[in-house]
């Protein structure tokens, strides 16, 4: 029974797991609240969900880790400032936000699948690049686009858009104050788990469906695929273009809850977590399901959120930003010699 | 010692992975003597070629049994470099030269004649400069002996595919102690004039004294070149004989080669079931498939027949059968019961019903990482819609795949192609060669095809395995009337399960015979040699 726990959860889980747990167990004992820290994590966990199931369908099919995921969240970007500057507010705000964005991040997923077509058994390096070279050319396109609403554009020059913009009296914690629960200091952000539980089921359908299992198969064996009559090409494609939209989705509920929009170098190391989180929940180079990305989240998100606060209530000094640095890029680090594991 | 042989093989064997590939195998060549090697593809001839020459695949597979003598002296090469050391060149079927390089460069690579400099004093022989004047005269020398003329300068590149062949064997005889030459197929890719060159440059050589094991396909040159003829089959020597002082055909070569006695094939003769009307007809086919390209290709099929096609590797015979399926380029025109078919696009033949059975198993006909059930039903479910539900509400515009049906279908091949596994969800990976391969027969009948194509059924299976895929085939053929085309590497095969056989050969039908030939003319075929239908 616990042997067959261990199989099906795998090591790293079980290890990761066991060391949150322990960093819960010590948080009272060096004056961290575990009921703040337990909400804060859950509204990480809820923060970066979508941004990370946005890899599963590239990963589907074969074209490797979302690198690119920086261009998916510019397209989010893009729908955000766009409902802010057309002043649409609260729910229907957020709305318009994903309206504006997705058509955005089907237009230029397109262009990133056909761009990945072309570079098969390298996605990974050139979705890295796509991805830092379309942040640059943003934060030349975020001083030039003609934006109006003074909410959004620099104080004294009168034009271009200021890097942090506050979506307060926007749709600030729109998501997550729906239905919200609050348990004493443990806050609950109920609707945030809603919409990125809906999203995951949305996935999980069409990964069910008859694209959504030629998709797998392209990245399985493509050749397969291939000599079944799948057009590969295509299938990559739209896995490319669902990755980027789920990018911009992910990125708006993430603001949300944030508060504030990054623009410039901000969606620059987005990529990174995102990928990280997924292979701790046991994704490999060419698979991926729903329940890596809920759990790999949760524990990514959870060490992330408890490892500095318990370190430094410890060792009595401020030294947060530095252990969060080292856990998250010690964490990757661990994820992608993972990676090479499964690889071989 | 001159009566001692300078090579003497005793009792070499070999198995890779508890498959044996050479058994019991000895013989002995003289200085000077010239010794033909024949057999069929998968015989054996590379492997031994690989242990005389010390190649590191022998020694990580487990090493060799027997000895081998050269020069009178128990060896045993750790690597090629040891083999080059007491004078054996190997001239590769592949081309081991550097393109960009010039005819003298390459022949003389790693043995450069050396300029007496300052330079070399004082740091390193790498810093000497190369004499050329010296290399190209060698060069010539080496070149004049092959008794062809290909300038010293001339860019390999830029060279015919013949001249290259000549290029490498005067590296080999430049080599001042080369005493044993071993050629496998030197003159495949040569002219009939340029082989005659080759052939009588061969001949010079054994003169002065160099021994030379001549591997090749063409039986009628083997003939005229060699004193002593070793013939393989399966791993053992069938025939040594020696040419000089019998009169040799090519046909007794060719039925020592192929020749299992017809008579104690366990696989009985099947009814023939043809009906005479034509299922597949194909007209000047050609198919860009590296390795096995097809140049011009007709031939007709009936339906209810199993049609055969054989033929040595690389002439084509796989080539035929993937481009009619549209994995690769193709031209000519196809037709299936008088409809043509597009070729080049994989899904055009699918849904024409055709079903393709890879010869290459775990590249293209598996999904290795996936389900059994999927294996089976994926092609099925892309092309026909099949093992889909519809979803209350959403009618036609959502439809999810059916996994109870999926693992119902599997579940009956597995009981009717008795596949050893441990369910429907085991990964495909997993099973054994013979396992494998019949979830990819399993994949092709669930598509419920007018014509299988079959490649390569019985490649890396056990005996018992090949006996159930083979029943399989036949028995699925009976029942249902499929027309089948098996494609495949061994004749016997063929011959006992199919109606007719075409044998390929460069890029054609060099024939079609009825399987119940006797197995030299197909062997005769094969060696390119014309015969009487």
């Amino acid at each position: 029974m616990l042997k067959k726990f261990i199989n099906a959860a795998g090591w790293p889980r079980i290890i990761i797991g066991l060391f949150l747990l322990a960093l819960f167990a010590t948080a009272p004992f060096v004056g961290v609240l575990v009921s703040t820290s337990l909400s804060d994590t859950l509204v990480r966990f809820g923060m970066n969900g979508v941004l990370v199931l946005a890899m599963v369908p590239m990963v589907q099919t074969g074209c490797g880790l979302n690198f690119g995921l920086p261009l998916g969240i510019i397209s989010g970007l893009l729908g955000a400032t766009l409902s802010i500057e057309l002043n649409f507010r609260g729910m229907s705000g957020f709305a318009a936000a994903i309206l504006f964005a997705v058509p955005i991040a089907v237009v230029l997923g397109y262009f990133y699948g056909q761009l990945l077509n072309r570079v098969k058994g390298g996605e990974m390096m050139i979705a890295t690049y796509v991805g830092f070279s379309s942040v640059a050319f943003m934060c030349i396109a975020w001083l030039l686009l003609p934006y109006k609403s003074p909410t959004m554009i620099w104080g004294y020059g009168g034009s271009g858009l200021r890097t942090t913009i506050s979506v307060d009296g926007y749709w600030h914690n729109i998501l997550s104050d729906f239905l919200s629960l609050e348990f004493g200091h443990l806050n609950i952000p109920t609707g945030m788990f809603i919409f990125l539980g809906v999203l995951c089921l949305l996935i999980w359908l069409f990964m069910k469906t008859k694209t959504g299992t030629a998709m797998t198969a392209v990245g399985s064996n493509p050749v397969f695929a291939a000599a079944s009559g799948v057009n590969v090409d295509r299938m990559r494609i739209v896995s490319v273009v669902l990755s980027t939209a789920l990018g911009a989705i992910g990125i708006l509920v993430y603001e949300q809850s944030f508060g504030f929009i990054q623009l410039y170098m901000g969606p620059f190391y987005m990529a990174l977590p995102a990928v990280a989180s997924i292979l701790l929940g046991g994704a490999s180079v060419n698979k991926a399901s729903i329940w890596n990305v809920l759990v790999g989240t949760f524990l990514f998100q959870g060490i992330l959120t408890m490892t500095p606060s318990v370190i430094n209530n410890i060792l009595q000094t401020d030294m947060s930003e530095v252990i969060r640095i080292i856990v998250s890029n010690g964490m990757i680090l661990y994820a992608l010699t993972r990676k090479a594991q499964v690889k071989r | 010692m001159p009566d001692m042989p300078l090579l003497k093989l005793e009792n070499i064997g070999k198995e890779y992975f508890g498959n044996r590939v050479l058994a019991d195998v000895s013989f002995s060549l003289n200085r000077g003597e010239i010794l033909g090697l024949v057999g069929e593809n998968g015989a054996g001839k590379s492997t031994l070629m690989n242990i005389l020459f010390g190649m590191p695949v022998i020694a990580s597979t487990g090493g060799y049994e027997g000895s081998l003598y050269f020069d009178g002296e128990k060896v045993s090469f750790k690597s090629p470099f040891d083999a080059l050391d007491v004078g054996i060149g190997m001239v590769h079927q592949e081309f081991s030269l550097i393109p960009g390089f010039s005819a003298a460069e390459n022949i003389l690579l790693n043995r450069e004649v050396l300029n007496r400099s300052v330079l070399e004093n004082l740091f390193s022989p790498r810093a000497a400069t190369l004499d050329r004047q010296t290399m190209n005269a060698r060069a010539a020398r080496a070149i004049e002996t092959l008794g062809v003329d290909i300038g010293v300068d001339t860019i390999v590149s830029e060279m015919p595919v013949g001249y290259k062949q000549f290029i490498e064997i005067a590296r080999e005889i430049d080599r001042a102690k080369t005493r044993l030459l071993v050629l496998d197929e030197p003159t495949a890719v040569l002219t009939e004039t340029e082989s005659q060159i080759l052939l009588s440059a061969l001949r010079k050589l054994a003169d002065s004294g160099i021994s030379i094991i001549f591997i090749s396909h063409r039986l009628q040159e083997t003939i005229g070149l060699c004193d002593k003829l070793v013939v393989l089959r399966d791993g053992r020597i069938v025939k040594e004989v020696p040419v000089k002082d019998t009169e040799l055909s090519a046909r007794d070569i060719a039925s020592w080669m192929v020749g299992r006695n017809v008579d104690n094939n366990p696989t009985a003769r099947r009814v023939n079931s043809s009906t005479g009307e034509i299922a597949l007809e194909v007209e000047h086919l050609w198919v860009d498939m590296p390795g096995e390209a097809v140049r011009d290709a007709s031939f007709t099929v009936h339906k209810g027949e199993i049609f055969g096609i054989g033929g040595l590797a690389g002439q084509g015979k796989l080539g035929i059968p993937n481009g009619i399926m549209g994995l690769f380029p193709a031209g000519g025109t196809v037709k299936l019961f008088g409809q043509a078919v597009e070729l080049g696009e994989p899904r055009a033949a699918l849904d024409s019903k055709m079903a393709f059975v890879s010869e290459d198993r775990r590249g293209v006909g598996l999904l290795l990482g996936e389900r059994i059930d999927w294996n089976i039903t994926f092609t099925a479910m892309q092309v026909q819609d099949r093992f889909l539900k519809d979803v209350p509400f959403f009618g036609k515009f959502l439809r999810l795949r059916d996994d109870v049906a999926i693992a119902e279908e599997a579940r009956g091949y597995i009981e009717s192609l008795e596949i050893k596994c441990t369910g429907v969800g085991q990964r495909a990976v997993e099973l054994s060669g013979g396992n494998q391969q019949k979830i990819c027969l399993a994949k092709a009948f669930c598509l419920k095809p007018d014509l299988l194509l079959v490649c390569e059924p019985t490649r890396g299976i056990d005996v018992g395995a090949k006996e159930l895929v083979l029943g399989t085939l036949r028995r699925y053929n009976e029942e249902y009337g499929t027309t089948i085309i098996v494609t495949s590497s061994e004749l016997e095969e063929l011959r006992a399960v199919c109606d007719r056989v075409a044998i390929v050969g460069g890029g054609g039908v060099a024939g079609i015979l009825p399987a119940s030939r006797p197995p030299e003319d197909f062997g005769i075929l094969m060696m390119g040699e014309k015969i009487d239908a």
